[in-house]
């Protein structure tokens, strides 16, 4: 299945798709689009990826997952441009108990975090834009040129 | 029998967002010198205009793959400099 997607999320969705008679533990995580990042009023976000490696790493970690637990794992990430409340990542786990369900759902959402090649370009409330950098001190943002007029 | 080997490495090169905003394109075709490596690739987009603003031990993957700077590459291969990822 895609990881990726243009489209809004359906979190309760990606939660059927992996609930079966035999799994009594569903865990979602559900990545909300924040109006602030580093004391900053965010107006709204663009993610773009290397869509190709993108998908073969969120094929990678859900295989990883669904080896190292016995759950079914479903992940997908919204490409594109999203507003305040936006759903922009959500992982579902079934499991047969809690236990495991939970384990893999934290393991899931930090390694896409950490491993699939996706960015993020916010937009503030002064009209600046920046360039998200996890790794940057205190999670600063990087500076960017003005936005490009988008189609 | 003995076959030369190629004295040239011609890889596609692409660059994602701050990357490709600092040196002004999202992909470029680079022939290098055989044996070439991903530091290689670095070196060279170093000296193009814009270049001096890549961190010294950026993110890159060869075919999908997250590597190492001293990765070998081979003619055809797809090298990826990326910035830090933000996913999520």
């Amino acid at each position: 299945m895609s990881c990726l997607t243009h489209r809004a999320i359906d979190a309760a969705l990606l939660a059927r798709q992996v609930s079966s008679p035999g799994r009594g533990a569903v865990v979602s995580f559900v990545g909300v689009v924040r109006d602030h990042h580093a004391g900053r009023e965010v107006t709204r976000l663009e993610y773009s990826a290397y869509e190709a490696m993108a998908e073969a790493e969120c094929g990678r970690i859900v295989a990883e997952a669904e080896a190292r637990w016995a759950v079914t794992v479903a992940v997908e990430h919204r490409l594109g441009r999203l507003a305040i409340g936006d759903t922009a990542v959500a992982i579902a786990v079934a499991a047969a108990h809690r236990g495991e369900a939970f384990d893999a759902c934290r393991h899931v959402i930090e390694a896409v975090k950490s491993r699939v090649p996706i960015w993020k370009r916010e937009y503030y409330a002064d009209g600046s834009v920046a360039w998200v950098d996890p790794t940057a001190p205190e999670g600063a943002v990087t500076a960017s040129t003005p936005p490009m007029a988008s189609a | 029998m003995t076959l030369a080997a190629p004295a040239t490495v011609t890889v596609r090169v692409l660059l994602f967002a701050r990357y490709a905003e600092v040196l002004g394109a999202d992909a470029v075709t680079l022939e290098l010198s055989a044996p070439a490596s991903v530091a290689d690739v670095l070196d060279r987009l170093r000296a193009a205009p814009g270049g001096a603003l890549l961190p010294p031990r950026p993110l890159c993957a060869v075919n999908l793959v997250q590597v190492r700077p001293t990765c070998a590459l081979a003619s055809g291969d797809e090298v990826a400099v990326l910035p830090p990822l933000a996913g999520g």
